[in-house]
């Protein structure tokens, strides 16, 4: 953890409520984003218990499986999640825009300008917590390789329609959900302490109701109180007040409710299915309010000005898993090849380098950070000096000075870089330290400056302004070309097998094994 | 799934045993109590130990440092009463849910006398030795009275076995541990012992492998606790090979089985535990320290609850329970809400303290010598307290720095100066707090 998110969290814990980590929101927020709040069966991998999803805080639509044994069952919950989550999915694959992008021309080789169709807003699905995330990824595999009897009329217990489909949409929204600053799966545990401290530690922050005590407490009650209620406190029959987030159920739940209600179901008592869905919908409602005025904390946040730019590769992404669906490729593979790991890794790696410089420049406390790591410095100019760049055509290398309390950690030459108004940014190298003791130290600039003799002006800084550097690139590229998949070299496996054996689905059993 | 119910046979719990410390006939000092009688004391008259699992064992394996679950463990002392009693109850509990799963699952796993999981086991661990055939499997019964009977039951059943030179399947054998100068009895899921003398542990889960992969965290659980068991029949192999001559070895890759993607169908992984045998050696070595945390501890300490007649109400006040749970030091850390019945209580403790590892344990690298959050927020400050010329703590510094760098960045946030701009409210709160610590700062 950066030392300066330690004592945030000690600040916080001494004062008994949560501290600001961020000035700006990170993260885009849909204006209607889907919330999904799943319940599984304790003990199954591929069960679900329940869930509560929609767009409308009000009226949530709610599922419940009265007995997660029954395969039946099962496929209609999932049936039924897939007609709820779908139409919202599909509800932005036709409102497009085009973009411009460059392609190379098959037959010449040249890099030509397209036109291409870029969804102008995407899906945003909101799950309470990180093991949420997990769940839809889980949920996804298990629902990918099923077939439906339109696919394959042969096939035994046949998928209800569209389940195949919402295996693959979840797939791609928990594959996204690992790309650092993504926005198309969020955990809204994740949200949360990107933006507050809280006085506890990061894995107690993991309990949604905790982490929301901690940030936006009951009035009359301190933070730390409330985050103790919320996290052990029963009533008088033994049940938590708050239920755990989920997809996991308390214990004491599963055992002294859940049980002899499904045991009144399976003796087909009657209002026994009606008291069970009462039952799962007393557990999965808290938490639904719960994640909803989380959102409401995070959109009174402004949002930073680069999130737009974060939430338009959501976009890109979201269009191009439409046109795979569109055209008819098989689900996602059961394992990546090398070629695709690989890929993957290198966008996440770049991914993560863009999103901690693009929160560095919209957020002057996460620049704070990274003063604080010598990553930075920010300082006022003290004195400008001309100077112009030998060769055949002098250019304008003007000389600033300032004075900064920062301890960068910078060597001769090294590169530094700076936001200009306009959203360019300005490049300089490092000349030398004039004075430690008092931080005052020389760049010079390199560009950003026109292509004239003289300087555009504004772009130069002038003695008094109070300027920041950084160390880091604000617009990171990612490493050199990946080689194609036929020119893998043999250090990698070389080239890939020609025809990807498509996965063969998961076997189904005349027995139903749960 | 392989919490063994047994519990440990009553020890010494006769009160009139006890030196007589009390009898002033002499000047000499009373004799030393033996650390078991110490132990009993420290539980209380009469109270049954708690059976030490490999599950309590692993996790006392991942926090070596913390000296108060190893005495209380060690002991037998019931942790999760005890936490009740000091109203900080644990808020753990298995589902029934799971329970059934595991246990149809294991079922399954075993069924047609052990044919199955031996099959998963010679695809998967490849011994070099040609695969069992029907009927080839032999499966002992190992039932007994007690867990030493049970235990001694294993040990000659594994000494047929290794003799006999086939495959033999141990359904839930009892080995024995010692654990501070007291055998703890441990069960695994079940030992197969190879034609060429291996024995190989089987830890039975009821946690997926999807597309072969399971979640880390588990599989890391269930490495250490199968650890426990590589060392319980380490001595019973070194026993076995000296009385038959025959070689008696344990193998260091244990065989973990799963239910396969989403069904129940078992699938199975070899696990190379060798690092957590090393670690589970090394704490459980060190677990005979428990004599010198009992001797450091005020004489007369006791753990005992005092249960009324009913046999589950403490009436012991539970402040004295506190105190004397404060007279051994704990090194809580947040991971133990996950494998302590007593983490409740220690993080009261520990937050009430202010130590900064109460918001994890990485917190401390950076803070050299400032160990509570009130000496943390007091280096912080803004004002220097170093008299002239004193070297400057690095930590206080990089700390004095920080907070101005984060009041700076705050005090210039466009929500900072706002009205109540939602949750951000005090945003000059980083002042505040220093204040509060150091008043005499303004």
């Amino acid at each position: 953890m950066p030392l300066i998110e330690t004592l945030a969290r000690m600040e916080a814990a001494a004062a008994g409520a949560a501290r600001p980590l961020a000035t700006v929101r990170h993260r885009h927020l849909s204006e209607h984003p889907l919330v999904f709040v799943p319940l599984t069966t304790s003990g199954e991998a591929g069960a679900p218990l329940g869930a509560l999803v929609g767009t409308d805080r009000e009226k949530p639509l709610l599922l419940a499986v009265p007995q997660p044994r029954d395969r039946d069952l099962r496929f209609a919950f999932l049936a039924e999640l897939a007609d709820a989550v779908l139409p919202y999915v599909d509800g932005f694959a036709d409102g497009i825009e085009w973009e411009e992008r460059k392609e190379t021309d098959p037959e010449t080789g040249k890099k030509v300008p397209v036109q291409v169709e870029l969804c102008a807003d995407a899906p945003q699905l909101i799950v309470p917590s990180g093991a949420g995330i997990e769940f839809v990824r889980l949920m996804g595999r298990s629902m990918r390789f099923r077939r439906t009897a339109e696919q394959d009329p042969e096939t035994p217990y046949p998928a209800p329609p569209h389940v195949p489909l919402l295996g693959r949409w979840f797939t791609h929204f928990g594959e996204r959900a690992q790309v650092p600053g993504s926005c198309l799966l969020l955990s809204m545990t994740g949200l949360l302490t990107r933006h507050w401290a809280t006085g506890q530690s990061a894995l107690e922050d993991q309990h949604l109701g905790a982490l929301l005590s901690w940030i936006d407490p009951p009035p009359g009650v301190s933070g730390r109180a409330a985050a103790e209620r919320a996290e052990s406190a029963r009533d008088a029959e033994g049940q938590l007040l708050c239920p755990p987030a989920g997809p996991a159920t308390d214990p004491a739940f599963d055992n002294r409710l859940l049980a002899p209600a499904m045991a009144r179901y399976d003796a087909a008592l009657p209002g026994a299915h009606e008291e069970l869905r009462r039952l799962v919908e007393g557990q999965l409602r808290p938490t639904w309010d719960a994640v909803w005025q989380g959102n409401d904390l995070l959109r009174a946040l402004p949002p930073g000005a680069r999130v737009a730019d974060r939430w338009k590769r959501d976009r890109w992404s979201y269009t191009a898993h439409r046109d795979r669906v569109r055209a008819g490729e098989p689900p996602q593979p059961k394992r990546d090849d090398a070629v695709t790991a690989a890929r993957k890794l290198s966008s996440r790696e770049a991914a993560q380098t863009q999103l901690d410089a693009q929160e560095a420049l919209d957020d002057p406390l996460v620049m704070a950070a990274r003063r604080l790591a010598g990553e930075a410095f920010a300082g006022t100019v003290t004195g400008v000096g001309m100077a112009y760049s030998e060769g055949a055509r002098p250019m304008p290398r003007p000389l600033v000075t300032l004075r900064t309390d920062d301890r960068p950690q910078l060597s001769e030459g090294a590169k530094v870089h700076r936001p200009l108004p306009g959203g360019k940014t300005q490049p300089a190298a490092f000349v030398a330290y004039d004075d430690p003791a008092s931080g005052s130290l020389t760049v010079r600039l390199t560009g950003g400056m026109g292509r004239g003799k003289v300087p555009e002006p504004g772009s130069v800084p002038e003695p008094g302004e109070a300027v920041c550097w950084t160390l880091f690139e604000h617009a990171p590229r990612g490493g050199p070309e990946r080689p194609e998949p036929e020119d893998t070299p043999w250090t990698h496996g070389g080239p890939p097998a020609t025809e990807p054996s498509g996965d063969a689905p998961d076997p189904m059993t005349a027995e139903d094994f749960l | 799934m392989s919490v063994p119910d047994a519990r440990l046979p009553q020890v010494n719990v006769s009160r009139d045993s006890r030196p007589a410390a009390a009898a002033p006939q002499t000047e000499q000092p009373a004799p030393k109590p033996s650390l078991r009688q110490r132990l009993t004391e420290l539980r209380g008259p009469g109270i049954r130990p708690r059976a030490l699992d490999a599950r309590a064992l692993a996790a006392l394996a991942s926090n070596p440092g913390c000296r108060r679950r190893a005495l209380l463990d060690g002991a037998g002392v019931d942790k999760t009463a005890l936490a009740q009693a000091l109203g900080s109850p644990a808020s753990y509990g298995q589902s029934r849910f799971a329970l059934a799963r595991g246990n149809s699952f294991e079922a399954r796993v075993k069924a047609d006398g052990g044919a199955g999981l031996l099959r998963l086991l010679h695809d998967r661990l490849r011994p070099g030795t040609p695969a069992p055939g029907d009927g080839e499997v032999a499966v002992p019964d190992l039932s007994a009275a007690g867990p030493e009977g049970r235990a001694a039951r294993t040990a000659l059943a594994l000494r047929e076995a290794t003799a006999d030179g086939g495959w033999t399947l141990l359904d839930h054998p009892m080995l024995a541990v010692e654990v501070a100068g007291s055998p703890a009895y441990v069960e695994p899921d079940a030992v197969v012992v190879h034609p060429d003398g291996g024995w190989t542990v089987v830890e039975i889960k009821s946690f997926p492998m999807i597309d072969g992969v399971a979640d880390a965290a588990k599989v890391g659980a269930a490495a250490r606790q199968a650890a426990v068991y590589v060392l319980a029949l380490e001595k019973v192999a070194g026993h076995v090979a000296a009385g038959t001559g025959r070689p008696a070895e344990v193998r260091d890759r244990v065989l973990l089985v799963c239910p396969k993607d989403f069904s129940n169908l078992p699938t199975a992984a070899a696990v190379d535990i060798r690092k957590q045998l090393a670690t589970t050696r090394r704490q459980l070595a060190r677990l005979t320290r428990i004599e010198d945390i009992a001797a450091a501890l005020p004489p007369r300490t006791t753990f005992d609850l005092r249960l009324a007649d009913d046999g589950t109400t403490a009436t012991r006040p539970a402040e004295e329970l506190a105190a004397a749970v404060e007279s051994v030091g704990a090194a809580y850390a947040p991971e133990c809400l996950a494998a302590c019945e007593l983490a409740f209580h220690c993080r009261k403790r520990s937050r009430e303290d202010g130590a900064v590892e109460s918001l994890g344990r990485s917190v401390r690298g950076e803070l050299g010598a400032l160990h509570t959050i009130g000496e943390v927020l007091t280096a912080a400050a803004p004002c220097t307290p170093s008299p002239g010329g004193a070297p400057e703590d690095p930590a206080a510094a990089a700390l004095r720095r920080a907070a101005a760098l984060r009041a700076e960045a705050l005090a210039a946030a466009p929500v900072a100066g706002g009205p109540a701009a939602g949750p951000v409210r005090d945003t000059d709160g980083a002042g505040a707090a220093h204040g509060r610590q150091e008043p005499g700062c303004r």
